[in-house]
């Protein structure tokens, strides 16, 4: 755990216990089973606006409290270990889209209505089943946008979308133009397809705003990944201790503790990979995209090894829909693939650092 | 003369020090030996000190910034944290190095300061601290490995001192060493608790040291044989029966010495593993390391060589802000092995044959280095709580995992 100030310890804490006793995984087992289109609770994400947590990356000037990236990193670290379901990802990447742009009407106008929780936002980049920045066809003219971007997070309930075009990102905030549609996927979260037909669309910045954004958005969901990964780990680790064979708790046998222990070892370098690309990011460091990408690749293969020893090691009931196991895997695997996975980034990482 | 500006600005109590270690260093520092630390020196022996090596040597010891930590009564700086973090950093901004180390320094001499006798203390820390006496370390038994209490080198208690019969072995450095801290059995009906904590001149008669040639081609390692040598009652420290809790505590000041920042400041030192690739590999049209598969696994190697750094950094951090120590140091030893291992054998693979020379024409003296290195690397795993030995500890004292019954 980074060494954290007094605000960060409040938040923290406060975040942790918000998620454990009002939306734990079986709020979202709720949400699954209800299967509403916006993918989560909104009486939940009402909840969190209150919080304040969607301002968190938002400036005091717009009603955000700027606490910053290590900050938004640790709420979303807390949501991630119960699964809870909630756009705050993705509004705080366009929010930081928005915040970092040029416009400064579209600062005075979303930015407040954003940080406490009254509008749902998203960033729209990839045009592909992979990410992949490079390969963007989405073009302006006359300030209306073109473009169909796919697997869109929130994609199904959010007002605004920040969407990479090929000269730069835009802010699409009407509907006129617009068309989603929803892919059910199996994390039962939303993404939908969203195909923009001449949107009216205002611009935020450049290609370099479009790399930063993407890069916020990665540690952001990076830090999701660890708090599953984190509770995906102790969950097998308390079933080890009661589950009794051959007489025996599990947690007595050498290859299971031998197991247990490396893969500890893979989550304290993950902590410490996805903690260092959001201190860096806050500390604006000139090597962030390094930083990012060395956190997406190490959490993606981390959290890979822990959801699937997850279902391993429970053995049957892992395999069950009863069991919150397979919840862990099918988010895991969504987030591997998202923004980029292991391998995208230790290419990106090997190009960075030029070989 | 100062301005009213100066006069008003707070004294910063590390500001100083950082002056008085400076004009020290400066002082005292040849500059001709900046960045030229011999990180082998502890595996090859001793070799004959320069005169500017020498007079570095002396100047540490008298001193006692070797070990700036440690009471200035026996010989130690008597600095506390906040300065003995300036020490160093004015040390690496001007590439000096510490010229005390060994042993005594990482393990012996904490240990004895925590359980010792004062007469103890004032008559061995002094000479660890000036770096003039050699330890080793009498642990492992040819039977008693990674499961050291069953040790057997059994010391009787002939009233007035022990008569001690029995082997040691890797005993790192014996043949170099003037003196041996050792685990010895006192008493053969009690595992753990039959265990006494002894010291042993290795000048004494019926001491006898083998080295252990290595798979490198360095004997770094003894075999050590005691037959009827006399130690005095006075050397036994803390009670008898007592070692157990007492070799303990030295191996946690063994573990930290292994797993801290100097393996990792040698990590980085050198080449890059990219550029080396570049340099044997040569590039694609794209400017692309050669062979993608072996650039893939570079790029994994470096991750991990970051995410690791970042690691110790974090725990450092961590221990000093009041969260007590991390839970990430447990994992240090283990992930300093893999690291130092994955390098060596990626930097033969990178190499090829080049990688692979032992002695003579034909290679340069980095690629006979590089074999060396990889061969003694392999030890790393092993020595100081092998890599299995330390899976035991995460998963039972960390994580709450139990013992077969």
């Amino acid at each position: 755990m980074a060494v954290l100030n007094e605000e960060q310890t409040m938040l923290r804490d406060m975040a942790r216990e918000w998620a454990d006793n009002e939306a734990p995984v079986s709020a979202f087992r709720k949400v699954r089973n209800a299967a509403p289109t916006e993918g989560y609770d909104t009486a939940a994400w009402a909840e969190m606006g209150q919080m304040g947590w969607a301002g968190i990356v938002v400036p005091e000037e717009f009603g955000g409290s700027a606490f910053g990236y290590l900050s938004l990193g640790m709420v979303l670290e807390q949501l991630g270990r119960n699964l809870t379901a909630s756009p705050l990802a993705s509004t705080a990447a366009a929010a930081a889209a928005i915040a970092l742009g040029g416009s400064d009407t579209a600062k005075a106008e979303w930015l407040p209505k954003i940080a406490v929780g009254e509008v749902v936002a998203t960033v729209a980049v990839d045009e592909g089943p992979n990410h992949d920045p490079a390969k963007i066809a989405t073009s302006v003219s006359d300030g209306l946008l073109t473009g169909t971007k796919e697997f869109v997070a929130e994609g199904d309930s959010a007002q605004l979308f920040v969407v990479a075009a090929v000269d730069g990102l835009y802010l699409v905030s009407g509907d006129t133009g617009v068309t989603r549609s929803t892919r059910k996927m199996a994390d039962f979260r939303s993404h939908a397809q969203v195909t923009f037909d001449g949107a009216k669309a205002e611009k935020l910045g450049g290609p370099d705003l479009t790399a930063k954004v993407i890069d916020l958005a990665t540690a952001a969901l990076s830090a999701e990944m660890l708090g599953m990964a984190e509770q995906a780990f102790s969950v097998t680790n308390d079933y080890l201790k009661t589950r009794v064979q051959f007489g025996q708790a599990l947690s007595t046998f050498q290859a299971l503790q031998h197991r247990m222990a490396k893969m500890f070892t893979e989550l304290e370098l993950m902590r410490s990979a996805v903690e260092g690309a959001l201190e860096a990011i806050d500390a604006g460091r000139s090597d962030t995209d390094q930083a990012v990408s060395l956190a997406k690749a190490i959490a993606s293969d981390a959290l890979h090894l822990v959801s699937r020893e997850m279902v391993q090691l429970h053995g049957g009931i892992g395999m069950t829909d009863e069991h919150d196991a397979g919840f862990y895997l099918k988010r895991a695997y969504v987030l591997e693939t998202m923004w980029g996975n292991a391998a995208f980034h230790r290419e990106r990482f090997a190009r960075l650092n030029g070989y | 003369m100062a301005s009213a500006a100066e006069l008003d600005a707070p004294v910063n109590p590390t500001d100083a020090f950082r002056k008085e270690a400076r004009d020290w260093l400066a002082a005292n520092f040849p500059p001709e030996l900046k960045g030229k630390d011999n990180a082998m020196s502890a595996i090859d022996g001793p070799t004959e000190l320069s005169p500017a090596e020498a007079q570095w040597k002396k100047a540490v010891g008298e001193k006692g910034w070797g070990v700036p930590a440690w009471p200035a009564q026996y010989g130690g700086g008597g600095l506390g944290k906040a300065e003995v973090r300036v020490l160093q950093e004015e040390m690496a901004r001007i590439g000096a190095w510490n010229p005390i180390g060994g042993m005594g320094v990482m393990m012996f001499g904490p240990t004895l300061l925590e359980y010792g006798t004062e007469a103890q203390k004032q008559e061995h820390i002094p000479p660890i601290a000036r770096g003039e006496i050699r330890w080793c370390q009498g642990y492992s038994e040819p039977g008693a490995g990674s499961d050291l209490a069953s040790l057997q080198m059994f010391a009787e208690d002939k009233g007035d001192h022990y008569l001690v019969n029995g082997q040691k072995t890797w005993t790192s450095g014996g043949q170099w060493a003037d003196k041996c801290f050792a685990l010895v059995r006192t008493d053969k009906t009690r595992k753990h608790e039959g265990i006494s904590f002894l010291l042993i001149d290795m000048t004494s008669p019926g001491v006898e040291v083998k080295p252990i040639r290595l798979i490198s081609g360095s004997s770094p390692f003894c075999e050590t044989f005691f037959t009827n040598v006399s130690v005095p009652k006075g050397n036994l420290v803390g009670r008898e029966g007592e070692g157990w809790t007492i070799g303990k505590r030295l191996l946690q000041h063994e573990r930290s010495s292994l797993s801290g920042g100097g393996s990792a400041a040698r990590m980085f030192a050198g080449k890059p593993m990219g550029a080396l690739a570049r340099e044997y590999r040569g590039t694609d049209e794209a400017g692309r390391v050669n062979d993608s598969d072996l650039r893939m696994r570079i790029v994994r190697h470096e991750m991990d060589s970051r995410a690791f750094a970042l690691t110790l950094r974090r725990a450092a951090l961590e221990s000093r802000s009041n969260q007590g120590p991390s839970a990430a140091t447990s994992i240090m030893k283990n992930v300093g092995a893999r690291i130092t291992q994955d390098r060596a054998e990626l930097s033969i693979e990178i190499m090829g044959m080049n990688g692979l020379g032992w002695e003579g024409e034909g290679f340069s003296e980095d690629e006979l280095n590089q074999t060396r290195t990889w061969l003694w690397g392999k030890a790393v795993s092993i020595y100081g709580g092998s890599s299995e030995i330390q899976n035991n500890v995460i998963a039972k004292r960390i994580l709450g995992m139990l013992d077969h019954q």
